[in-house]
């Protein structure tokens, strides 16, 4: 039953995209409109939670005290997980990571890492014994598409929120004590892209990604820089890549300065 | 010379590839490190291939289109193609724990998708391509070089495909847009690295991430540096896909020399029967 409806509703979904339609009314160029609630977790060093369109994705960081990697011993270090919860879409399903989920993650991951947004060695505590790695871990609660997208507006915001634990003499957090606020250097933010019926859009919904061809990522930053990129299923011509390269930087700028504003307030 | 990290850090003595034109390896910005590819290297799988680039080197092997199981995975419409990339444990400095990690099924993935497009799929309903490609020793690129060893193991397994894949690592280091990184270069404080890969003829982009920082004017140098270097490789690629077809090299005057070899041989024989057929005759006049 479900499948029939599916089918239906993905070959309405490609015939109107031929038209220059979409279902829910949007440009092929505009996103969805997003809100988000930050430090709702109190047990986190920061959270967010975003509604992105029906995509719901709620992020958290821990911040833990390590030893730094051999080869970084003046570098802290960030980690991103992802789970798509079974809760959140008939889809997803309980076990071992799926490859979505490492996928996602590790987008969100490279997007954040790559554009240096983060000096690790501000996260250093003493060189060669201890440093943070800043544990970052989003779930999806609601899945309707693009949790690239809401992944790392979420992940940013919580980056953005995050408050550093105090330690003692021995390097042990001290418990809702605080020193201070984590450092960005840079705001970068992923903007996704569907090819469906041979035409691009942006931020899709979970009938539009069923129903495409190929889909990319970018990271952009605020100050010129894409750090990240990702090419799903599918092949995209050149042009296509550098028009969705263009857009990304104007959708990105528009969903940061809401992101600040929030963050602000 | 320096070169900034971009978080704010300027790393000092660093290689200066705008002033002596050539990296660290003595390679030109836009030279590949030597590529070799050999097909039907594996006799058990039904297609494979064996490549060389520079210090890495990799498996590939292709078994099916076959079954896809278990059964819920199969697709009445097409096949799937299933790409596992694996690194063995001594193919990296530090040795490489055992098993799938996050990494290698992100690449795994990848490069599935990138191969689907290559293939016709829709040939194929309820079947699985399986693809599989064994890093044996890296040095930076190790997920192109396998890209472009599976696309040679598809086409030398008979699978009908729409084209062969090409990929490389291209991107910039030490303030330089280069190809095909080496590990050096992708340790550099500026560092971007893009896996690129396109089917040669029709220019499509099939594999396509980058990880660094990179304006969009640098990002117009590299993709025509990418598909300048993909074309090289495709080259190759299709060097090493005629070769499976020549056998030894065959001269005329060898034909000729075979030739006169298997006369004197049929008549050997039939010299041997000859006298058999007269030492029968001789022992039936005897028995009577």
């Amino acid at each position: 039953m479900r499948t029939t409806v599916l089918e239906y509703d993905l070959s309405k979904i490609v015939e109107l995209a031929r038209q220059g339609k979409r279902v829910d009314g949007r440009a092929f160029e505009s996103a969805r409109d997003f809100t988000l609630e930050l430090d709702m977790c109190k047990n986190a060093e920061g959270s967010a939670i975003i509604k992105l369109g029906d995509t719901k994705v709620i992020a958290g960081i821990k911040m833990a005290v390590d030893k730094p990697y051999p080869d970084s011993p003046d570098e802290g270090a960030i980690s991103v997980g992802a789970e798509l919860l079974p809760l959140a879409h008939g889809d997803y399903e309980t076990g071992p990571p799926s490859m979505d989920e490492i996928e996602v993650a590790r987008v969100v991951d490279r997007g954040i890492r790559e554009s240096k947004a983060i000096d690790f060695t501000t996260l250093c505590i003493k060189e060669g014994e201890a440093c943070w790695i800043a544990f970052m871990d989003f779930y999806a609660v609601n899945g309707d598409g693009n949790l690239f997208d809401a992944g790392s507006i979420a992940g940013l915001a919580t980056f953005m929120n995050t408050s550093v634990p105090k330690l003692d003499e021995n390097n042990k957090i001290i418990k809702h004590e605080y020193k201070g606020k984590l450092q960005l250097k840079r705001h970068p933010l992923l903007t996704t892209f569907v090819k469906v019926g041979g035409k691009i859009m942006v931020d899709p919904t979970y009938l539009e990604e069923k129903a495409s061809e190929a889909r990319f990522s970018v990271a952009t930053t605020e100050d010129g820089f894409m750090s990240a990129m990702q090419k799903g299923p599918g092949a995209f011509t050149l042009e296509e890549v550098n028009y969705m390269i263009d857009l990304a930087f104007k959708v990105a700028d528009e969903r940061r300065k809401k992101l600040f504003k929030a963050v602000k307030n | 010379m320096k070169v900034n990290d971009m978080s704010g850090r300027v790393k000092e003595n660093m290689p200066d590839y705008k002033k002596d034109k050539k990296r660290v390896d003595g390679r030109k910005m836009d030279e590949l490190r030597p590529l070799s590819i050999k097909v039907g290297v594996l006799p058990n799988a039904d297609g494979s291939a064996y490549l060389e680039w520079g210090q890495n080197k990799v498996f590939a092997a292709v078994h099916g289109p076959r079954e896809a199981l278990p059964k819920h995975t199969q697709n009445p419409y097409k096949a799937n193609v299933k790409v596992t990339y694996r690194m063995t444990t001594f193919s990296v400095p530090d040795r490489k724990r055992p098993g799938p990690n996050r990494r290698d099924q992100e690449i795994s993935k990848v490069l599935s998708e990138a191969l689907t497009k290559a293939v016709f799929v829709e040939q194929f309903p309820n079947t699985e391509i399986s693809v599989f490609v064994e890093v044996i020793d890296s040095n930076a690129g190790s997920r192109v070089a396998c890209l472009t060893a599976a696309s040679c193991a598809l086409a030398n397994a008979g699978i009908p495909m729409r084209d062969l894949v090409a990929a490389t690592g291209v991107g910039k280091a030490f303030n330089e847009i280069i190809v095909d990184l080496n590990k050096d270069e992708e340790d550099a404080p500026d560092a971007v690295d893009i896996p690129f890969g396109i089917l040669p003829n029709s220019g499509e982009i099939v594999l396509l991430q980058m990880d660094g920082l990179l304006t969009k004017e640098e990002w117009a140098k590299v993709n025509e540096m990418g598909y300048k270097a993909c074309k090289e490789i495709y080259e190759v690629q299709k060097k090493a896909l005629q070769e499976q077809f020549v056998l030894s090299e065959v001269s005329e005057q060898n034909v000729e020399e075979s030739v006169e070899k298997k006369e004197a041989e049929k008549k050997e024989i039939e010299k041997k029967e000859s006298k058999k057929e007269a030492k029968e005759d001789k022992a039936k006049k005897v028995r009577k």
